[in-house]
């Protein structure tokens, strides 16, 4: 086998051999540790557990995908809105970024029944819960990107005596954007953290299902511990989904002229 | 040529705040249609001479006009070429040479007209709808050429562009250059590290001493243009390379 197969070849079965060495060792913890079901659950368990509340927890995790794809877009307009601002001026920067961070440091165990009192339990809570989470990395990676426009690019821009308009429009938002994207990217995991830390402190069921941080609850009060492992591993299915949208628009942007792309493209 | 300089420097001065003066008492007139190269140690100030002159960064003390008017007005009439070729990665090509006409709000068709002669006379229409990371160094440069000619600039500041390329392709891009300059002939300010190239491109060399600064000398160049690949050969040639090399090594003992 020449080494690219080989590669190729390891880039999926190890993942899954290192994937079943897990399992074993778990059965193993449990069986030779005699450890009670509702302590630590067999993977086998786990997967019974997800397919009886299969109804549920897909309705739970479309809830909690509600929350945090809103709180997430919100993040990325007014992430980059206010991006934007900090940006265009030092001023603006020193005015505004120390508060920035002071909202990003704020407790969410603490936030979470202040929104309550202000928009109601469910998913106005959850959602501003997720956008609160996530938009930092946003406002901080695109910032980044647009202040650090290269800066011959910007003189090149002067001689040509562009407007700041055109300098923003042209020059730095195209710059920032891989920034940005990364900002996304993160953002894109930590709204779903977001969210189901939201519903576990904002969450209701009222008008329908909760989300899975309030399905945790309610599992957690009946002692279901295998279907607390189910919600957490579709809680994981609904990140990488998440994630992957945003990886899949970051190749859509960037894959024909940024770096980043370079080896698959040749 | 015209009877006034196109650049006029007298006593010029520059300092960074509260720093060492980088430029002090600089005097030099260039002439339209002159090929002026400075060279010099590193830290003389040569980019900072051309950031001035293109209104990028303001004089601290004495006189600086170009066409007899502040450099920042005459911005429109001059076009730069800095030491990397500055493409925007995300524009392809003939993108990247038609975007200052588009901050200048050219209309589309005559832009588009304009990259496409600009392309094809560096050669490069094959390329067209390439993006920057699929060039080579020299192509990149041959791009960024065009990008500053699209403008049809009276004035062509080059701040080292070629410093980063092979010899073979600097060579060639030095032919380019002067070809490109029989069409359009814009008078030129040349920054090199390169007692050859400086030679082979200019009609004067401008070196420059450092610690503050500084004109050292002035040494003319006696050859005529058209310069080619035998210009290099020539004895006027090497002549002119061995008396800048050896003022430049006097500087540089300073």
């Amino acid at each position: 086998m020449k080494p690219r197969e080989y590669w190729t070849c390891a880039r999926w079965f190890l993942p899954v051999f290192s994937g079943g060495l897990i399992v074993l060792a778990w059965y193993a913890v449990r069986i030779l540790g005699d450890i009670e079901p509702y302590v630590l659950p067999t993977p086998g368990e786990i997967i019974r557990a997800a397919v009886e509340e299969r109804s549920v927890l897909f309705s739970a995790a479309l809830t909690t995908l509600k929350g945090a794809v809103l709180g997430f877009l919100t993040a990325a307009l007014v992430g980059f809105g206010l991006a934007l601002v900090l940006a265009y001026s030092r001023s603006f920067r020193f005015a505004l970024y120390p508060h920035v961070l002071v909202v990003q440091m704020f407790p969410v165990i603490v936030l979470a029944p202040i929104f309550v009192l202000w928009v109601g339990p469910g998913l106005p809570s959850v959602a501003r819960i997720a956008f609160l989470i996530s938009f930092f990395p946003v406002v901080a990676n695109a910032t980044q990107g647009l202040i650090s426009t290269d800066a011959n690019m910007v003189d090149l821009f002067r001689m040509a005596n562009a407007s700041r308009l055109q300098e923003m429009l042209l020059l730095r938002v195209p710059f920032a954007l891989p920034f940005y994207l990364t900002g996304l990217r993160i953002a894109a995991s930590l709204a779903m953290i977001g969210a189901i830390a939201g519903e576990f402190f904002a969450g209701s069921s009222a008008g329908g299902t909760g989300g899975l941080g309030f399905m945790v609850i309610i599992y957690f009060a009946q002692l279901k511990t295998a279907a607390l492992f189910a919600t957490g591993f579709v809680a994981c299915l609904c990140g990488f989904l998440f994630v992957s949208t945003v990886l899949g628009l970051n190749w859509l942007l960037l894959r024909k002229w940024h770096d980043s792309f370079e080896r698959t493209d040749r | 040529m015209s009877i006034h300089p196109h650049v006029l420097i007298e006593g010029l001065s520059k300092r960074y705040g509260d720093g060492p003066s980088v430029l002090h008492g600089l005097d030099l007139e260039v002439s339209a249609g002159e090929f002026v190269s400075l060279i010099g140690p590193s830290g003389c100030g040569k980019s900072t001479i051309l950031k001035l002159i293109a209104g990028l960064n303001p004089v601290t003390a004495g006189r600086l006009l170009v066409r007899g008017q502040a450099p920042e007005v005459a911005r429109d009439r001059m076009a730069f070429i800095f030491q990397e070729p500055t493409l925007l990665p995300w524009l392809t090509v003939i993108r990247n040479i038609e975007i200052l006409l588009r901050i200048r709000k050219v209309p589309r068709n005559r832009c588009l007209k304009i990259a496409d002669g600009m392309l094809a006379l560096v050669r490069l229409n094959h390329v067209r709808n390439h993006y920057p990371r699929q060039l080579s160094g020299g192509m990149k440069m041959r791009v960024s050429i065009a990008r500053a000619l699209s403008l049809l600039p009276e004035l062509l500041l080059l701040d080292e562009p070629f410093g980063a390329l092979d010899e073979m392709t600097r060579d060639h891009l030095n032919e380019e250059l002067l070809d490109l300059r029989k069409d359009q002939n814009w008078t030129a300010l040349f920054v090199t590290h390169s007692v050859r190239e400086a030679v082979f491109l200019s009609n004067r060399i401008v070196v420059l001493a450092a610690n503050p600064g500084r004109i050292h000398e002035v040494v003319e160049v006696p050859l005529t243009y058209p310069r080619t690949n035998e210009t290099r050969d020539s004895n006027a040639y090497l002549r002119v390379v061995s008396e800048v090399s050896h003022v430049l090594r006097s500087v540089e003992g300073q």
